[in-house]
């Protein structure tokens, strides 16, 4: 007979055999038995959050700085619903978290017991798959399963939900790895046609307009995707925008990189966009913050579009050669084959795009990312660029929250390597970035680890400040205060006749004295002349720090594809606002 | 042509929409009916008609067929958000107008009628293999199979002789000739 293991114990045997170093995670009534299981496991620490949802973020935060999945332990009820935000947040920038929550014991499911709610169908619709264990020998198979879902294909969340009885119960354990024997979530096999990849190279050879538009999926595939596509551009010499999920694959430095593309993206990289003739998107989705007007969407391009998801490909924009697969895998063989045949192919095309270069230089020039500095208030962007200057030749993380200091922070911060860069892109999570940061400083200790913050987007999970007091966790929360929603209020200045309605926060707490009542350090800066030197003061501090970086209320974040316009009608400054704009856009906000 | 205020692009063209029937091979696990249609309601698709049951009792497999309307480019995306779904082995997709395939509906009529009326109405079911299933003086059920057209207009030739109370399930399909879909 086997060896027959309580379902708290099978939950440990099963992370344990997937190298879990880490949980994420809030105890309560329905999975205490996990919890009383964890000190016989001392390969597994447990980090406690203060907030369900922080968990979650910091598992998410973990996750895409490490490659790894992220593993979420959360109670029934409200334990499950404050997860659900982070959830969805994973589902929609595809991060691999495994979230297991309790369950009111299997004989209440369904009697409105204490502390439950119907979590499966709560986050059916924001993960990849969910189970309710029903059998505590069920139990291991479905752990590996979840395991396997959440990190193959298109990565996600999964959820499992166990009643406590059956953490109770006894069950066999069983490590099955592989499990699911068909073409599942996207998984996909590794074959590519070999005919595709000579479609793809014919059609790099023809161009004479060409642009690479990578995105979130060549980070998700792992460090030698990024290897691989520096290879592949410097292969080509065509040039390369990336999306806001895809910064740090190919260096924000390079001369061939034309920066972010999208709403608030470079002159360059939206014009390039729109006026090629060859657009190949590498592992991003034709999001609606990249695309903007479809109609009017790179109208004159040939597209190829390289996803792991096969409802990506035609599900926005119609593409002429869509390649199901990982891109890691797909670059590897384009290369060798595009190598093998064509020696020389950087020399004779250079010729070819060299009238496309010129063009690109005429748009950089327009030099979209400046703005005017001051010497009495400190430019937001002014104090991203400080931040990057003064930490650039550290392996900086950086995490945000979600609005204009998360535009600031992708424009002018450049990134180098993949998994550097953490960013709530789909959902558009405020809140997100302080939690997540707590998560990478666990995944890297010793590296420094900077959330870029705004101050009503931090206020939303600030009580994650205790979380790293508690683990010695030294990141550094540098918040961007203009006391305003600073989106919210530019979409209104723009857009709603400057009628600020609500997007002022009229009290707000003083960041100094806070941080010293969680007990980090606080600091603040004010004037543009004592920034250098407080935040080289934040980089020494071996402790959570919160920097108050008060700066110009008012500051708009250009450049702008404003109100469904096409790439090639961007808002450079306050000079292009003039423009008037109509009733109908502001009914689609 | 208007300018926009909005952050959001504004809808392109619409295309034609068309009717079709995708029928879904699932395992027959709790929730799976509502992973299938939860990802219709989610993502906006329209669900005209749904039959479902348990076909392998061994494999506990179960056929789901939904008819849908939709675009082209919608109907193309139901099939490839199916085909994520963990349950779901194989999905097909049949235009209604497709002529090798069979489609059959199945409605359950109660009439109270006078028996000339009563007469009528089974005269006029005779040509949907009608069957009556139960009699009494006053009453009888009869059960057709036919197309979902077809059952429409039955319904309303049969209102004024007495139908009271109508039962239809959603469509069912299969292909035509010796081939099964993979």
């Amino acid at each position: 007979m086997p060896k027959l293991f309580t379902g708290a114990e099978i939950v440990f045997k099963c992370l344990e055999d997937q190298n879990v170093d880490y949980i994420f995670g809030y105890p309560g009534g329905a999975v205490l038995p996990i919890y009383d299981e964890l000190k016989n496991h001392k390969s597994i620490k447990h980090i406690l959050a203060r907030h369900e949802q922080g968990a979650g973020h910091a598992a998410e935060g973990y996750a895409r700085s490490s490659g790894k999945p992220g593993i979420l332990l959360v109670t029934s009820g409200p334990g499950a619903t404050n997860a659900v935000t982070a959830l969805a947040d994973a589902y929609m920038d595809s991060v691999p978290l495994v979230c297991i929550s309790g369950q009111v014991p299997t004989h209440l499911i369904g009697t409105d017991a204490f502390q439950e709610c119907d979590t499966t169908g709560i986050t059916r619709p924001c993960t990849k798959h969910n189970w309710l264990v029903k059998d505590a020998n069920d139990l291991s198979e479905i752990l590996h399963q979840a395991f396997e879902v959440a990190t193959t294909g298109r990565p996600g969340p999964v959820l499992v939900d166990i009643p406590k009885d059956i953490q109770f119960n006894k069950g066999k354990y069983k490590f099955i790895k592989n499990k699911l024997t068909k073409k599942l979530n996207s998984r996909v096999s590794n074959k590519i046609n070999p005919k595709d990849l000579d479609k793809f190279i014919d059609m790099m050879k023809k161009s004479s307009k060409p642009v690479f538009y990578t995105g979130g999926g060549v980070i998700n595939s792992g460090p030698e995707a990024s290897t691989l596509l520096r290879e592949l551009v410097a292969l080509t010499g065509f040039p390369i925008t990336s999306t806001l999920q895809g910064l740090g694959a190919y260096p924000g430095d390079d001369p061939l990189f034309l920066g972010m593309l999208g709403m608030h993206g470079t002159y360059e990289a939206n014009n390039a966009m729109h006026d090629c003739d060859l657009l190949i998107n590498i592992g991003a989705r034709f999001d609606d913050r990249i695309t903007g007007k479809l109609d009017e969407f790179s109208p004159e391009s040939k597209k190829i579009h390289i996803d792991i998801d096969p409802s990506s490909v035609g599900k926005n924009v119609k593409v002429d050669l869509a390649i199901i697969s990982d891109v890691s895998n797909l670059l590897k063989n384009l290369i060798k084959r595009f190598k093998d045949k064509n020696k020389n192919f950087l020399n004779s095309n250079k010729q070819k795009t060299s009238n496309w270069w010129i063009q690109i230089d005429k748009w950089r020039e327009k030099k979209s990312l400046n703005f005017i500095n001051s010497e009495k208030t400190i430019k937001p962007q002014h104090a991203v660029q400080r931040l990057y200057e003064l930490t650039k030749n550290k392996d900086t993380f950086i995490t945000t929250e979600v609005g204009q200091h998360q535009m600031w922070a992708a424009q002018h911060y450049k990134f180098n390597k993949p998994n550097r860069w953490m960013t709530s892109g789909g959902l558009g999570t405020m809140g997100y970035g302080l939690p997540a940061a707590v998560g990478v400083q666990v995944a890297h200790p010793g590296k420094l680890v900077i959330d870029i913050a705004g101050e009503a987007s931090v206020l939303m999970t600030i009580q994650e400040m205790s979380t790293a007091v508690q683990y010695r966790l030294p990141i550094k929360i540098f918040i961007l205060n203009n006391e305003y929603m600073g989106m919210v209020r530019q979409w209104q200045e723009l857009l709603h006749d400057k009628n600020y309605s609500e997007s002022y926060s009229e009290a707000l707490p003083d960041f100094v004295k806070l941080a010293e009542a969680y007990g980090c350090v606080g600091i603040r800066a004010s004037k543009p002349s004592e920034l250098d030197e407080k935040i080289k003061e934040m980089i020494d501090i071996d402790k959570p720090v919160i920097f108050d970086c008060v700066v110009d209320k008012e500051e708009n974040c250009y450049p702008m594809i404003p109100s469904g316009k096409p790439h090639n009608q961007m808002l450079l400054g306050p000079q292009d606002e003039k423009e008037e704009v109509s009733d109908e856009g502001k009914t689609l906000v | 042509m208007k300018k926009s205020k909005s952050a959001y692009s504004e809808p392109s063209k619409i295309g034609k929409k068309e009717h079709h029937i995708i029928v879904i091979w699932v395992d027959n696990e709790t929730g799976v009916l509502a992973r299938v249609v939860g990802l219709f309601s989610g993502r906006g698709y329209n669900i005209d008609s749904l039959a479902v049951a348990e076909i392998d009792k061994k494999k506990h497999l179960s056929r789901i067929t939904i008819v849908t309307i939709g675009t082209l480019e919608v109907i193309k995306q139901i099939k490839l958000q199916l085909k994520k779904l963990i349950p779901v082995h194989k999905v097909a997709d049949f235009s209604r107008h497709d002529p090798n395939i069979l489609f059959k509906e199945l409605a359950l009529f109660k009439i109270v009628a006078s028996l000339k009326n009563q007469e009528k109405v089974k005269k006029i079911c005779k040509k949907f293999n009608s069957v009556v299933l139960d009699k009494s003086k006053k009453s009888f059920v009869i059960q057709v199979t036919a197309l979902r057209v077809e059952i429409d207009k039955l319904i309303n030739n049969l209102k004024p002789l007495g139908l009271v109370s109508t039962s239809r399930t959603g469509a069912v399909a299969m292909t035509r000739g010796p081939e099964i879909f993979k």
